[in-house]
């Protein structure tokens, strides 16, 4: 059968594939050749070696930038895995209304970064005013609004995920459990949580990398300001690119590269540590 | 025991209902604020509209004949549904051609989906919109392309797993009583896939709807906008800000979605789940 099969090839494989060219592979090598050049359009490139990377790490706000986004990072994935972990627990105990308090905390999943930016801008306004002050006032007022943001976001989606985790337990360990005299904090620690240990890998990678991509949320709550003192990396990046000038696209693209190789680094440490539960 | 487990159980239940309506409350806010006038709107957003700042459905009417909202959700909607399809079928052949035949070009392509899944955005955005540019796909049909390209790695890598899983008699059966490749794709593969094609499209689905800087870089923004892009011109735009209009915009942008979603929620949240675990 793999034989008649392999003369379809054309048809199989050909259209995502002249696609994924288009898309992705031309776009990626390009993108590589461009870190090293000096460039505002591709056709005007010039060769000029590592000095767009040397640029780039001696760039003030590009440093900021992703110190903010690691400390935005660190504190989101702890919020929103602890906050997600909780509710599934209590969405788990068959209380009344269940389904409804899954659907409202799941919804803010399927409106999009920008409008949610917006929609939270509103909001954080409304309340700042009364004391004079807007959202853009101090990167602090800004840092924690995207806290509240992306918490409110995607509380929901791993609340969904440890909720399946927790729906797959057995529930014979855990009546077991309690036949043999164990307290709720000894079922949570001792079965509960080594159980849904997969679950906390996934979610934590989740949040992780969506933390650190984070770009549409940003760009519309605070757009980076006051100053750039709200610039996550992505939209340094962004800026570098399609600021004002277009003098520093390639150290533009030098940070882009440093920004995929750490998320690159991030992803084969979690292939390690998912490959690494699975022998046990 | 058991009626103080209940009555437990009663509070949680208040607890979560006072919590989901503070959840919902900046949808609400936002509803609220497309009703009244553009002056009250940034001043006192929490204030209800009253006699002086009720508009009615002005903003609406504003907003769909201004703003042409109605052209740019078709835009949106034609960009999403044709994107979604395209990335359906071709990266579900796509997925299964490649576990099925093991060979080198397979193996590299296979791997190549997979690295392609960790690469960010920002990373190849300037290259892939002047490679979209050069190529004239900077339409919404030529976009669709971009979306198969760079969508291709997380659907392929889907697909191909739950191939992976799928019993060989069947289908070694079917190329005994002489199907065809294609044949056997469409009769018999197919109709094994339907999961995965339901939580594939659900997670491609909600990422091309709400997508902003793939079609902000890569359409000719004169001509073509998105729901996103339009909502961030109006608010980012220069000169006036029309708050009103950007509220009514805000929530029919919204509306179809939770529309959709509340009618579809089993399958939205299965197809989370199942695209999470295998991905």
């Amino acid at each position: 059968m793999e034989k008649t099969l392999k003369k379809y090839f054309p048809v199989f494989v050909l259209p995502t594939a002249v696609a994924f060219l288009i898309g992705f592979v031309v776009p990626f090598v390009l993108a590589i050749y461009l870190s090293f050049c000096s460039f505002t359009t591709v056709s005007d490139a010039k060769f000029v070696g590592f000095s767009n990377y040397i640029q780039a790490i001696k760039d003030t706000s590009f440093l900021h930038s992703v110190a903010f986004s690691a400390i935005f990072t660190v504190v989101t994935v702890i919020i929103i895995n602890v906050l997600a972990f909780a509710v599934a627990m209590c969405l788990t105990k068959k209380i009344k209304g269940t389904n409804l308090f899954r659907t409202v905390f799941f919804m803010p999943n399927l409106i999009g970064g920008i409008v949610l930016g917006y929609v939270w801008q509103l909001l954080f306004n409304g309340v700042l005013a009364y004391f004079n002050r807007t959202l853009t006032y101090s990167s602090m007022y800004g840092f924690w609004g995207l806290v509240i943001l992306l918490c409110w976001q995607q509380v929901g989606y791993m609340m969904i995920l440890y909720i399946a985790g927790i729906q797959n337990i057995s529930s014979d360990m855990l009546e077991a459990a309690q036949v043999d005299g164990a307290s709720p904090m000894q079922r949570l620690f001792r079965i509960i949580i080594p159980s849904v240990r997969p679950t906390i890998v996934i979610c934590t990678f989740m949040t992780l990398t969506n933390g650190f991509k984070l770009f549409d949320q940003n760009l519309a709550l605070t757009a980076g300001e006051p100053s750039k003192g709200t610039e996550m990396i992505a939209l340094n990046i962004y800026n570098t690119f399609y600021g004002s000038t277009s003098t520093f696209r390639g150290v533009g693209q030098a940070k882009a590269v440093i920004f995929a190789v750490a998320l690159a680094l991030i992803g084969v440490i979690q292939m390690r540590f998912t490959a690494g539960k699975e022998d046990k | 025991m058991e009626s103080k487990k209940q009555n437990y159980k009663n509070i949680l239940t208040v607890v979560f209902s006072i919590i989901s309506l503070i959840y919902i409350f900046p949808i609400v806010l936002v509803v609220i604020n497309s009703l009244k006038k553009k002056t009250s709107i940034s001043l006192r957003p929490f204030a209800l509209p009253d006699a002086k700042s009720f508009v009615g459905l002005d903003n609406y009417i504003n907003g769909i004949q201004k703003i042409e909202f109605f052209k740019y959700f078709g835009y949106s909607l034609f960009i999403t549904v044709f994107s979604v399809l395209a990335i359906l079928i071709f990266c579900s052949m796509c997925g299964w051609y490649v576990t099925r035949v093991r060979n080198v070009v397979t193996k590299t392509l296979k791997n190549l989906f997979i690295f392609s899944m960790v690469v960010p955005f920002q990373m190849i955005m300037f290259t892939l919109a002047k490679t979209a540019d050069t190529l004239k796909l900077n339409t919404p049909v030529g976009i669709v392309v971009v979306y198969l390209g760079f969508g291709a790695g997380m659907a392929v890598f889907m697909f191909s797993n739950f191939a992976k899983s799928m019993p060989l008699e069947i289908e070694e059966a079917a190329s005994i009583d002489g199907c065809n490749p294609i044949q056997m794709y469409f009769k018999v593969i197919f109709p094994i896939m339907k999961p995965t094609y339901v939580s594939v499209g659900i997670l491609e689905i909600m990422w091309v709807w709400n997508d902003y800087l793939l079609p902000y870089l890569v359409l000719d923004i004169k001509r073509f906008k998105t729901i996103p892009i339009v909502i961030q011109y109006l608010k980012g735009g220069y000169g006036s800000v029309d708050m009103g209009a950007i509220m009514a915009c805000i929530v029919l942008a919204i509306l179809p979605v939770i529309i959709i979603y509340v009618l579809c929620q089993k399958y939205i949240i299965e197809g989370v789940v199942a695209g999470a675990v295998k991905g």
